[in-house]
């Protein structure tokens, strides 16, 4: 099979299997999850407060001046490579181009030195990630195998994306083709580790903000 | 004139020593090679006594002849072409069909075990061959007896060097590719639909100097033409880092020259030489013109996922098996979720209440 072949492969059939596995594992989680239900809270809400669950994911997702000073380092390296994930996903032109020929939705790219330079940033700090994960005993004893998949899966297409357009090592159309496989991986895995928490995540927190505020202690 | 040397009939053609030292220099370096090397470019060529070559055109469009031989004004390149000793080729030599056999057949046994021979257009292998035949012979047959005495082979055009239109999804005739059938003989692909002329013009410099084939790449292409890609020696390549795209073929973006990725361009992943050689002495070239690199001299180029689709996009629609991906998945998800709360029912159901009684027993 030649480079140009596997591109095509991941262009074509392979993207359309990733597709349906993340489509048809997120449906299904997100549904049995939220279908379990909670029991009726027969009680007398504690503090009247509507608006608790959505401050609590504002005031959940800013890290706490305590947290700081325990735990700086993840914060930083969690804060930098999400958003510089979200940065190169979202605007780098060829992703742009993917998302527009899949919605009809599209926005102006950045300068392609601009998202490679976060590129670098991104995978340096996923690489702080990993290494505060081996080295913190803490850290170190409560990951598992899922974890340190969730980390592969997110960090090869970063490696590759960036290693496809500097042509390192290999050639672009074989790259590309890795690049487009290793998402396609990402795409595969993600219903089944914890990077559901994409979807979950805000969720969760508004669920436990409106919680504690019923039990008296409103956000 | 059997025995005049290359530098002679150019000189005969009206050609200067000082126009094919600089035509020597232009081949050296398209060749990667050190400008020193000019002097023996110049050296070798202009010894070389009329090399035979024959032209094997097979299921081709004669593009690639076209290109070589069709310039605007008669180019040194199409001199030099002159200047070899074209033994047989169907579209250029004047004698036709028992007369033209005949002619190739006597310059195989003549020059056997040294002739050059160069195949444009693939060779078809379904039912027997009969898609394509010359004289009453298969394109199989044919190449088959010519490369048995030749030195070298240059498969001329993507079709000859991996099948290229006739190979195309379904491939009625069964074409394959030189390099399927011939696996003796050293093989230079000389990819293009049609190649650039000083590309081709090149590897047979490079081939008649040196006696040698040129670096190779793993598709069998000449590094030094092959070596890069359109994308990364195009003159648009500026705009695609600023993020400047054409959006379509006459938005203002499209008259400024801006970057052709979007529609479709598939210069990212193309090696050829359009971008720095260009074409018809210079002149212009796709991209140049306005359209997007459409990646014909890599294998395949046709099936590749449409012209006009950008390189990041699927090549097939997505939106079906999607949409059935996520009915499956919200059928199976309630399906399940109805089974979870049956199973809380039934154990709400069988839940047994402890009295004192029980406890005592």
């Amino acid at each position: 099979m030649s480079a140009m072949e596997l591109l095509l492969w991941a262009r074509g059939p392979g993207l359309v299997i990733a597709a349906v596995i993340f489509l048809f594992g997120m449906t299904l989680r997100l549904i049995e999850v939220y279908s379990l239900g909670r029991k009726r809270d027969l009680a007398v809400p504690r503090s009247p407060t509507p608006g608790s669950g959505w401050r609590t994911i504002v005031t959940r997702s800013l890290p706490h001046a305590d947290t700081w000073r325990r735990s700086g380092l993840t914060i930083v390296a969690g804060f930098v490579f999400h958003i510089g994930l979200f940065v190169v996903l979202l605007f780098l032109l060829p992703h742009i181009e993917l998302i527009r020929s899949l919605t009809g939705l599209s926005w102006p790219a950045l300068p392609t030195p601009l998202v490679d330079l976060v590129t670098v940033i991104t995978l340096i700090a996923l690489i702080v990630a990993l290494v505060h994960r081996l080295m913190d005993p803490v850290k170190r004893f409560l990951s598992g195998f899922g974890d340190y998949l969730a980390w592969t899966v997110t960090f090869l297409p970063l490696l590759t994306g960036y290693m496809a357009y500097h042509h390192l090592l290999l050639d672009y159309t074989l790259l590309l083709a890795l690049h487009i496989l290793s998402v396609e991986l990402l795409l595969v895995v993600f219903p089944f580790t914890k990077l559901t928490h994409t979807f979950t995540l805000f969720i969760a927190r508004w669920y436990n903000g409106d919680i504690a505020a019923r039990k008296g202690v409103a956000s | 004139m059997a025995d005049e040397t290359m530098l002679d009939i150019l000189k005969r053609r009206g050609v200067s020593r000082r126009g094919f030292l600089k035509f020597c220099a232009a081949t050296t370096s398209l060749l990667a090679l050190p400008p020193s090397m000019a002097a023996a470019v110049a050296e070798s060529l202009g010894r070389v006594r009329r090399p035979a070559v024959i032209w094997l055109s097979f299921q081709e469009c004669t593009g690639c002849t076209e290109s070589l031989t069709r310039a605007h004004s008669p180019s040194i390149e199409s001199l030099i072409f002159d200047a070899i000793s074209l033994d047989y080729h169907h579209t250029l030599q004047a004698a036709s069909g028992h007369a033209a056999e005949e002619a190739r057949e006597h310059s195989m046994k003549a020059d056997w075990g040294n002739y050059l021979l160069i195949v444009d257009g693939s060779i078809p292998l379904k039912d027997g061959g009969v898609y394509s035949t010359i004289a009453g012979i298969s394109n199989l047959a044919m190449l088959q007896e010519a490369a048995a005495g030749a030195a070298a082979i240059v498969a001329i055009g993507t079709c000859a060097a991996y099948g290229g239109l006739p190979h195309a999804q379904p491939n009625p005739t069964g074409a394959v590719a030189v390099s399927d059938i011939v696996k003796d003989k050293p093989i230079i692909n000389v990819p293009g639909c049609p190649p650039v002329p000083a590309v081709m013009v090149g590897v047979l410099a490079h081939y008649l100097t040196f006696g040698t084939l040129p670096d190779l790449d793993d598709l069998g292409r000449p590094r030094a033409f092959y070596g890069e890609s359109i994308h990364d020696r195009c003159y648009r390549r500026p705009f695609y880092d600023q993020g400047k795209f054409a959006k379509t073929f006459d938005d203002a973006g499209a008259r400024d020259g801006w970057c052709l990725f979007e529609l479709g361009c598939k210069g990212p992943t193309t090696h050829n030489a359009c971008a720095t050689t260009k074409w018809n002495g210079g002149t212009s070239w796709p991209v140049q013109s306005g359209h997007g690199c459409i990646g014909c001299s890599e294998p395949d180029f046709w099936d590749a996922g449409g012209f006009y689709k950008a390189l990041s996009t699927p090549v097939n629609s997505v939106s079906g098996a999607a949409t059935a991906a996520v009915a499956a998945g919200a059928a199976a998800g309630i399906a399940i979720g109805l089974a979870n709360r049956q199973r809380k029912a039934r154990a709400r159901a069988g839940h047994q209440t402890v009295t004192i009684a029980d406890l005592e027993k």
